[in-house]
């Protein structure tokens, strides 16, 4: 598929006529990155690579908008204990394609259940709950690439002694 | 084929050097980071950093099969593996190719050669490049025969080693076996590899290197070379180029055995060949090759204009050379000082903790790599480098001038700098007349400090 000048005239007018600020597009290998309003801030910039004369107080740089990488700062109950990806990998619910998922929400789990598979490098790890009680809320999705320290579930603890 | 998206697999300012020249080729860039990196300045500013392992570098940075899936499961097609960690790692390298990954450096083969000291040895020796007297060891009766002939003091290496690991000096020849045993013992554990070999030590001598680029079908070119003579146990904290006081005829044979070095491996990107250089009698003596980039590039980069990460980029892509064909190059001279926090006081002890504020400095033919700002964390689980103030002038006494006044201007708090130490070698009469040799910082280091300086 190819872009014309009027297919991104379109563009640019759905964003004008949207809430967003930002959209970012890619088709094909051709991505196009529209901004409203100059795109002033929107990421954390370089220390220029300094030729001027007066010094640079780098401690007075803006907050970069950026989130820092996992654990996902989504917020979850803190009553609710997590379940972290002990390595990073490819995460997998399930034993083998198909297959019923190790655990769902409101399965009871023990510390060695396994909950899950994360394979790096076509090394397969068992990945256990570490902790007893009833899942919650299963957080990561299946077949996707989990960080070291993200949520793969959240288990309820109380009151399983 | 061009590279859409690489993988960083390093981690304070040299990742932010490399960030930097992806923001500028716009090549996306994915930031490998280990659980005490997530909120640095890189994880910030990369399109996207990824959590690879806790803080220790044995589960993080040191991984290859972590940073592998981690870049495949990003959709990367590169990876640049920056300087230490796994960029020397002939495995890392292969384990890259195999998956498809472009490696952004030489191929698995030459890292394999340059990283064993005694290949890369011959090799030199195959296209007339001096080494300095030694050789294998072999055994116990022809090891001590070689010891003789290659004369007190000498050095005991380690094969697998380098940058002056694995490395012990031997004055009297009734020291050698002990030496050997050791040695043998320290490489077998720290470089799994055992073997080591002799060479004689170089006294008052200088270290000189070349930066050199290939194109990885036999093309290759210098961009002239940095004298890294300011050194404590191996670790270079000032670099400069050119190196000052050389002879010509010795300079431009310097620069001719690095490209005959390197053609002879078909090198591929960018490397340095390292030499000792006794200046007083013309003669220089092949060390290593490292291949990968520098700590210390950026002082070439000043004087040539060659972004040399980019460069490497360009080569991985396929595009050759053509970066650096034509390019004016060698204006005036640049200097560069390693902030590191550590504690000259204390014996250089490592400074770790949380940097209250950082005031970097700025003007005419200043530059600064770094990662650090206030409120970053220094981890105890990394080298000490906070980054490094380059200066640019048209002549040396320029190029220091400058770089005096970056380094008052500088104010790091909240860890132990060396600061005060490159204030005192930049006004040192011995650093200032140029030509120093490795000896040099030991021998500063012994005269009393004058009066200490008290920061709040």
């Amino acid at each position: 598929m190819t872009l014309t000048a009027r297919d991104i005239a379109e563009i640019t007018r759905l964003l004008e006529d949207s809430s967003f600020d930002e959209l970012e597009l890619e088709i094909d290998g051709l991505k196009i990155h529209l901004r409203r309003g100059g795109g002033n801030g929107v990421r954390p910039h370089f220390p220029p690579e300094v030729r001027a004369a007066a010094p640079v107080e780098v401690e007075k740089r803006g907050q970069a908008p950026f989130p820092p990488p996992a654990p996902p700062a989504a917020a979850h109950d803190p009553a609710l204990t997590p379940v972290r990806a002990p390595l990073l990998g490819t995460y997998y619910r399930a034993p083998k394609p198909g297959a019923p998922p190790f655990v769902e929400a409101g399965a009871r789990v023990e510390p060695d259940t396994v909950i899950g598979i994360i394979e790096v490098m076509k090394l397969m790890n068992a990945v256990r709950a570490g902790t007893r009680g009833v899942v919650r809320e299963i957080r990561a999705r299946d077949a996707t690439l989990v960080e070291y320290g993200e949520i793969l579930l959240l288990v309820d603890a109380r009151g399983t002694g | 084929m061009s590279i859409q998206r690489i993988l960083v697999a390093n981690r304070g300012e040299i990742a932010m050097r490399i960030l930097r020249t992806c923001r500028k080729l716009g090549v996306e860039a994915v930031l490998a980071v280990s659980e005490a990196d997530r909120d640095s300045l890189p994880a910030r500013l990369a399109t996207r950093a990824i959590c690879i392992g806790p803080a220790h570098p044995s589960q993080s940075y040191l991984k290859p099969d972590t940073l592998v899936q981690a870049a495949l499961g990003t959709g990367c097609d590169a990876v640049h593996p920056g300087y230490g960690f796994l960029s020397e790692r002939a495995a890392f390298a292969k384990l890259c190719e195999q998956h498809g990954l472009v490696f952004i450096g030489p191929t698995s083969d030459q890292l394999a050669t340059a990283g064993d000291k005694l290949a890369a040895r011959a090799m030199a020796a195959d296209v007339r490049v001096p080494l300095a007297p030694g050789g294998d060891v072999q055994s116990r009766d022809a090891v001590h025969e070689l010891a003789r002939r290659i004369g007190t003091p000498l050095l005991v290496k380690a094969a697998g080693g380098g940058g002056g690991r694995g490395m012990k000096l031997v004055e009297r020849i009734e020291n050698l076996d002990a030496a050997l045993e050791l040695a043998a013992a320290e490489a077998g554990a720290a470089f799994g590899d055992a073997r080591v070999y002799l060479e004689r030590f170089v006294a008052r001598a200088r270290h000189v290197e070349v930066q050199v680029l290939g194109d990885g079908a036999g093309n290759v070119v210098h961009l002239g070379e940095r004298d890294c003579s300011v050194q404590r146990r191996y670790q270079k904290i000032v670099e400069e180029t050119p190196a000052p006081g050389l002879a010509p005829e010795l300079r431009s044979q310097l620069h001719s055995a690095a490209m005959r070095f390197a053609a002879r491996l078909r090198y591929r990107g960018a490397g340095t060949v390292e030499f000792l250089v006794d200046a007083a009698r013309g003669e220089y003596y092949f060390l290593e090759m490292n291949a990968r980039i520098q700590v210390e590039h950026p002082v070439t980069e000043a004087v040539c204009g060659v972004d040399i990460v980019a460069a490497q980029i360009a080569i991985a892509s396929g595009e050759g050379l053509r970066l650096v064909r034509g390019e004016a190059w060698c204006e005036g001279c640049a200097i560069e000082c390693r902030i590191n926090a550590e504690d000259p006081a204390r014996d250089f002890a490592p400074s770790p903790g949380v940097v209250r504020s950082a005031r970097w400095p700025a003007g005419e033919g200043i530059r600064v790599d770094t990662h650090i700002e206030a409120g970053a964390r220094v981890p105890p689980y990394y080298d000490s480098l906070l980054g490094k103030i380059i200066a640019h002038g048209r002549d040396r006494a320029q190029a220091l001038a400058r770089l005096r006044a970056a380094v008052a201007m500088t104010r790091i708090e909240g860890v132990t700098t060396n600061l005060d130490l490159h204030a005192r070698i930049l006004s040192d009469p011995a650093f200032l007349n140029g030509g120093v040799d490795t000896g040099y910082l030991a021998r500063l280091l012994e005269q009393r400090v004058p009066a200490a300086v008290v920061h709040g």
